[in-house]
């Protein structure tokens, strides 16, 4: 007989880490050793004849080498979108338009699993969330859009919409496919054209992209697809033709962005970072709510704006919270992404995982008390063991700052009031988790906490119907549903 | 016998308005107010940072009682706010004849903000729900997005009339649930001071609006640079100015709205759309149980 106090078996979970491989192959995909710009619809070499190395994040071996688009090339990409523009594309009735977005939707699903092995290469997030999440998510996207093309007219009561023209749109690392489906739908189902550059650690799913919009037929020009690092990403948002700008990613470049077209009347809308709390409260069913919060954390190894990586638990529960948070932990799978069983793959580049271990050292040195699950991890590649903070503070530097990697920062409250103080406490307005049985009590807290999206008694949901964004420095503008179309017309 | 003595006027004191009490600046300068043809009007506070950021605070302090009560009350404020205006209109009338308008055209001036609050009033418990959505995501989820007041809004009126530009500015601002700091018209200051009175006696909660008189080009920086304003509203066509407070905004990643292009005394500078403008989208999920599988038949 176990013996516990609490009447608990301890739970021994080194049998469930070792399944037997289950290894998606790599063979249903196919990757060449280089790829060019894709501009006015045709792949073209980068005009300084340079290329970098795009490397699998899980092994650290070179998966292919991508061109680097100086200001020559952003310039020919954005001519070739305007041409477009004013040629093609904004005069081209909505409903041609929408066959077209349609198109771009059935050619991913029909080469989901391929853009699924690809996006798990380049980025190093388990098979499993590419194949099921990002991917089809991706389609559902361009399919949602593709339909509003011809039904702009009834989105705003009682006024007209006109497309904007030059989209320039800079995309993150963490759900580099998804991203781009966010960013070209809207774009082109308003009338606009778009230069999108993927970051530069993952390229690979951007250009498969390019390749599915040249076989649709698009008409050229009206999506670019550029790659770079930051130099390139810099000359979208300095180029004088461009008319929009979206970007996703980190506030500090965000805040550079705002200030970089203050003086033009480049329109933006910004996807910036975030410090979601999760909130556990003594009524909330307790094993749903770990699930909840395991998904909030380590999803996408914790590489998501929206990542829930503050907890809150309710005094009463603290400890059982904490124990069944140990206990997921541990079963966690970490390791080679291509294998299907695994939960959390690789850290997406050898700088993040830097960043991340940089954090983990503060967050001991400022007192807080880590656990991390014991799985071993492979050999090579970047890989970081899920982490859990305990005995943080509020002023503590893992609780305010975005870390972007599977560490979680965990701290009690006992009453409502308290905890909607400590949630809000914070520049960033991005999401929010509420864990209760009580109705009431949840709206609440949906209703106080001062963030774009509040998932309740769930976390981490997308749908291309549902809007996304921040309020505070987490940005501005709407991504999906309705609200998502402002951000690509004028409305007059 | 009745004599007709001539009485000597009282001359009003004009003032700054910070979470609901009537302070002159802390700075304790003034600048002169005079109409076109130079005469002196009166002494108008010339508001300082601190005063701004008293402001901001006493804004930052109403928000959360301000934008968490029932829109019908915020509905029914907005109207209380046009009666006491209308109920003061000969007030309001003199002093834009002061400020140079004619009868007409300040009688004209009047009705319209009168009739602009009532308005909006109408909007306060209807925008939501026309900018509101319910998502149908395709996993087993209940879905709504529905619009929230950015928070404190820092905005700087219209400079051409007195009235109407802060009355047309303030509305949407409150009717959305934000509360804000705004800098009158500096050349025609008297009728924002006399509207902040109105306000109140309206049953406004102190804080919602204050009203600052002074200088745009001292001001606008702290506008736009406030760590605790979540957006900034200019209404002027200065461009420098508008490029600073743009860029300055970019310190906390305020929302700019540039009104730069509105004809305060049209029709078109009145809409639901202005109350958008400082609105953010709140996305809400909640899992939808589905056991038995049972389907709604009847």
């Amino acid at each position: 007989m176990a013996k516990t106090k609490n009447n608990t078996i301890k739970l021994k979970f080194d049998s469930a880490r070792n399944l037997a491989p289950a290894p998606e192959s790599r063979s249903a995909a196919k990757i060449d050793p280089q790829y060019n710009l894709f501009i006015n619809g045709r792949f073209e070499k980068p005009s300084g004849k340079k290329y970098f190395a795009s490397i699998n994040p899980a092994t650290e071996e070179k998966l292919s080498m991508i061109a680097e688009a100086n200001d020559a090339d952003v310039n020919k990409a954005v001519k070739a979108a305007r041409a477009a523009y004013e040629n093609v594309w904004k005069k081209m009735p909505g409903a041609e338009r929408a066959k077209y977005i349609y198109r771009i939707a059935r050619m991913i699903q029909e080469r989901a699993r391929e853009f699924a092995i690809i996006e798990t290469l380049d980025g190093g997030k388990p098979i499993r969330e590419s194949r099921d999440f990002d991917v089809p998510t991706a389609a559902n996207h361009f399919f949602y859009y593709a339909g509003w093309a011809d039904k702009l007219e009834y989105a705003f009561p009682n006024r007209h919409t006109s497309p904007l023209g030059v989209a320039g749109q800079i995309i993150p690392w963490n759900f580099p496919l998804l991203m781009a489906a966010w960013k070209i739908a809207p774009a082109l189902a308003c009338g606009n054209t778009v230069v999108i550059k993927p970051a530069e650690n993952t390229s690979l799913t951007a250009l498969k992209l390019a390749e599915i919009i040249q076989e649709a037929d698009l008409p050229a020009g009206v999506v670019n697809i550029i790659t770079g690092a930051g130099a390139t990403g810099a000359a979208i948002v300095n180029h004088p033709d461009v008319n929009k700008i979206a970007f996703t990613g980190s506030t500090e470049v965000g805040k550079i962005i705002q200030r970089a077209i203050a003086g033009t009347n480049k329109k933006a809308t910004l996807e910036l970072g975030g410090k979601a709390a999760n909130i556990i409260f003594d009524d909330a069913p307790l094993d749903q709510a770990v699930e909840g919060v395991i998904n909030g954390i380590f999803f996408n190894q914790g590489h998501v704006c929206c990542a829930g990586s503050r907890l809150y638990v309710q005094e009463s529960v603290f400890k059982e919270v904490v124990r069944k948070l140990k206990d997921r932990l541990e079963s966690l799978i970490v390791g080679d992404p291509m294998d299907k069983n695994t939960d959390i793959g690789a850290i997406n580049s050898k700088e993040q995982l830097n960043i991340i271990n940089n954090y983990i050292k503060i967050g001991q040195q400022e007192g807080a008390e880590m656990y991390q699950s014991t799985a071993n991890l492979p050999k090579r590649g970047f890989y970081c063991r899920p982490t859990i903070f305990t005995n943080v503070a509020q002023s503590n530097r893992i609780a305010q700052e975005e870390i972007f990697g599977p560490v979680l920062a965990i701290q009690s409250f006992r009453t409502d009031d308290e905890v909607i103080e400590k949630a809000n406490n914070t520049p960033y307005g991005l999401s929010a988790g509420v864990w209760t049985d009580k109705g009431s009590k949840i709206f609440n807290m949906t209703t106080k906490l001062r963030a774009g999206v509040v998932w309740a008694n769930t976390f981490n949901k997308f749908d291309p119907t549902s809007p996304f964004g921040g309020y505070k420095e987490s940005g501005y503008g709407r991504e999906g549903g309705v609200h998502g179309l402002a951000a690509y017309v004028n409305i007059v | 016998m009745a004599t007709t003595e001539k009485r000597l006027e009282v001359l009003k004191t004009y003032k700054i308005y910070i979470g609901g009490q009537f302070p002159r600046t802390e700075s304790g300068r003034y600048y002169l107010a005079t109409n076109s043809k130079k005469e002196k009007l009166a002494n108008i506070c010339l508001s300082s940072r601190k005063d701004f950021r008293d402001a901001v605070s006493a804004a930052r302090g109403a928000f959360g009682g301000w934008s968490g009560r029932a829109a019908f009350n915020r509905g029914q404020i907005l109207y209380r706010i046009a009666e006491m205006l209308e109920g003061r209109k000969a007030q309001f009338v003199d002093e834009l004849m002061k400020q140079d308008a004619d009868k007409a055209q300040a009688e004209k001036e009047v009705n319209l903000c009168i009739d602009r609050l009532i308005y909006y009033s109408g909007w306060c418990d209807k925008f939501q729900q026309l900018f509101s959505t319910v998502n149908p995501v395709a996993s087993s989820h209940f879905n709504f997005s529905n619009p929230e007041p950015t928070g404190v809004v820092a905005a700087i009126a219209p400079q051409e009339n007195s009235l109407l530009g802060i009355v047309s500015l303030i509305a949407p601002i409150i009717a959305g649930g934000n509360t804000c700091v705004v800098l009158a018209s500096n050349t025609k200051p008297l009728c924002a001071v006399t509207f902040a009175e109105v306000l109140n006696s309206s049953d406004l909660p102190g804080g919602v609006v204050n009203i600052l008189t002074g200088k745009i080009a001292e001001l606008a920086p702290y506008f736009a640079d406030h760590m605790d304003v979540n957006a900034t509203v200019y209404c002027e066509t200065d461009a420098a100015t508008q490029n600073m407070i743009k860029e300055k905004s970019a310190l906390n990643v305020k929302r700019v709205v540039l009104y730069d292009k509105v004809k305060w005394n049209d029709a078109t500078a009145q809409s639901p759309y202005f109350i958008m403008d400082l609105q953010e989208i709140k996305t809400t999920w909640h899992p939808i149980e589905n056991i038995g599988g049972a389907k709604a038949g009847y």
